[in-house]
């Protein structure tokens, strides 16, 4: 078995690669010296003081906000509609349907943000929040179709068809089965969306107005000076956003479901 | 029976309709005015007029300048993709075959990085190799090196940036297929006398290509449509095809070349797509997400 201790370290080296950088970050931004980087002078909250106090990164910080909400919003209402159009009905042209709706994934963002940019401009609207608008709820779409279908795929139909057959009309069959049970779903796709406009910065470079940050633009632009450690301390409430977000909500969702299957023990058959 | 199925069933017409608009008005119908735009003639910065005129596409098939960047981005994104694939492959497998108890863990650690920023990730090579970065600091301490080396702003911290942030589409990608391998298949290979190395080199290696490629696809065109990292962390001939778009648009303000360039940009990678599709199809794509 001298292989497989082999590739055991191996994917212990794998996994260390990919989050020893992001861990010296999170430890950096508690650092006390003037600089961004080592030498670890002691601990300190300095620079996340200096960052809540800082009016620009705070406004950046909203902007960012604001806009991931709404793209969520957008994204999961448009994604989660197709989604169900593409589980839970037989039509002519469905794999084509499914493709077209995927397709956006394999346009480079570059390409997208400049298409989307030179096109707008052309009807008279140039860059404007409203433009980040629309273009992040476009490249969060497809992925919010791909993770919405796999969740859907999972739900069965006998329980709307169960509620019908007892004689509720179908939009009571909506909200009282098929939407409980969908939440998930809408869940994962909403918080995806979120991310994905929370984190963009190739397309937001094309699509800002001059004068409006979003958080990693805002970070792009500091990098171009040097490393402030403030940028640490930015990294260390990005990252508790969009990964402690889900991490929050996926332990909910387990505590929830094990509590309770433990009150009906026979759900967890079906 | 005949009659229900001749029906025309409006409904999931209608629940598609909003995402069909939406991507043909803001993907499809800007691509061919991206198109058409290529054609106009830029007269002064950020300002052009509608022409039909061949200048820009002539400046690109005749100008060395955009074929060394074509090269240098096939060339730096085949490398990406392949040492993620060898990166990418052992992890892969270690997840899909382990008996590990808390398997769901390592999962989770895969997806992690998906919801942390990528220009967090990015930058934070800065703090490993840069010149107080982790690296110099430890050998200084120790007393390996007087001075700090030299690691940032070059090719290889690139490299090593993009390949950290698309490592997770990789591993996810062959996780995938490895997992959906019946576990019999392997140990029935033993049995009839291949060695362990031969039985995955045989049996599992080839079950898991579709999944292996998707990754290599995900990734090669991933990297080939960026120009972020390469201003983050590479130096200032560490250009990609995307930087030259960036520059057309952002600092020349020359919008017709900034789309003659994307639709260059858009072809070439959509080539390398059709080609795959050809060889492997696009369903394993969709896999990794379920």
């Amino acid at each position: 078995m001298r292989a497989w201790t082999l590739i055991r370290f191996y994917t212990v080296f794998v996994y260390i690669f990919m989050f020893a950088p992001i861990a010296v970050v999170l430890i950096l931004a508690f650092n006390k010296a003037e600089f961004a980087s080592f030498p670890m002078t002691g601990f300190s909250l300095r620079w996340f003081e200096r960052l809540f106090n800082d009016p620009t990164i705070m406004r950046a910080f909203r902007t960012s906000l604001t806009l991931g909400l709404m793209v969520s919003a957008i994204s999961t209402t448009l994604g989660v509609m197709a989604s169900i159009a593409l589980v839970r009905y037989e039509f002519r042209g469905k794999d084509l349907m499914t493709t077209f709706l995927i397709s956006p994934v394999l346009v480079p963002e570059t390409v997208m943000a400049v298409g989307l940019l030179i096109f707008l401009r052309y009807l008279h609207m140039p860059r404007s929040f409203g433009l980040l608008l629309l273009g992040h709820s476009i490249l969060a779409l497809p992925f919010v179709v791909l993770v919405v279908q796999a969740r859907l795929v999972g739900i069965k139909r006998e329980y709307e068809e169960a509620a019908r057959s007892l004689g509720a009309n179908p939009l009571q069959t909506f909200f009282s089965v098929t939407l409980p049970l969908l939440l998930p779903a809408v869940f994962a796709g909403a918080l995806f969306a979120f991310t994905i406009s929370f984190d963009n910065i190739t397309a937001t470079l094309f699509w800002r107005p001059s004068g409006m940050e979003t958080v990693p633009t805002q970070i792009f632009g500091m990098l171009r000076n040097s490393i402030s450690p403030e940028i640490n301390a930015l990294g260390f409430v990005m990252i508790s956003v969009t990964a402690g977000v889900p991490l929050l909500a996926g332990g909910l969702a387990r505590y929830f479901g094990r509590k309770n299957r433990a009150r009906h023990p026979t759900r967890s058959l079906t | 029976m005949a009659l229900e199925v001749a029906k025309f069933d409006k409904r999931p017409w209608v629940l598609l309709s909003p995402a069909l608009v939406t991507i043909t008005a803001l993907v499809v119908i800007p691509m061919a005015f991206m198109l058409a735009y290529s054609f106009y003639l830029n007269v002064d910065l950020a300002v052009d007029k509608p022409a039909f005129q061949f200048g820009n596409w002539i400046e690109i098939a005749t100008d060395k300048y955009y074929y060394v960047a074509i090269w240098k981005t096939f060339r730096l994104s085949m490398i990406v993709t392949l040492l993620a694939a060898i990166l990418g492959y052992v992890p892969a497998y270690f997840i899909a075959m382990t008996r590990f108890r808390h398997k769901w863990m390592l999962l989770l650690l895969l997806i992690m990085p998906f919801w942390i920023s990528f220009i967090i990730r990015t930058l934070s090579w800065i703090h490993i190799l840069g010149h107080d970065g982790a690296i110099n600091s430890l050998l200084l301490y120790l007393g390996v090196i007087r001075h700090p080396m030299d690691m940032m702003y070059n090719q290889y911290t690139v490299i090593v940036g993009f390949i950290h942030v698309f490592l997770p589409y990789m591993i996810l990608n062959i996780y995938v297929s490895l997992d959906g391998i019946d576990r019999n298949l392997e140990p029935a290979a033993r049995t009839l006398g291949a060695t362990g190395w031969q039985a995955f080199r045989e049996v599992t290696l080839p079950l898991s290509l579709p999944g292996l490629g998707a990754g290599c696809l995900l990734v090669f065109v991933l990297t080939a449509g960026s120009y972020v990292t390469p201003l983050i962390l590479g130096g200032p001939n560490d250009f990609l095809f995307g930087n030259l778009i960036y520059d057309a648009i952002i600092t020349e303000l020359n919008w017709p070349m900034g789309a003659a360039l994307s639709i260059t940009l858009l072809v070439l990678l959509g080539v390398v797509v059709i080609v795959y599709s050809r060889l492997m199809g696009l369903r394993q794509l969709a896999k990794a997400f379920a």
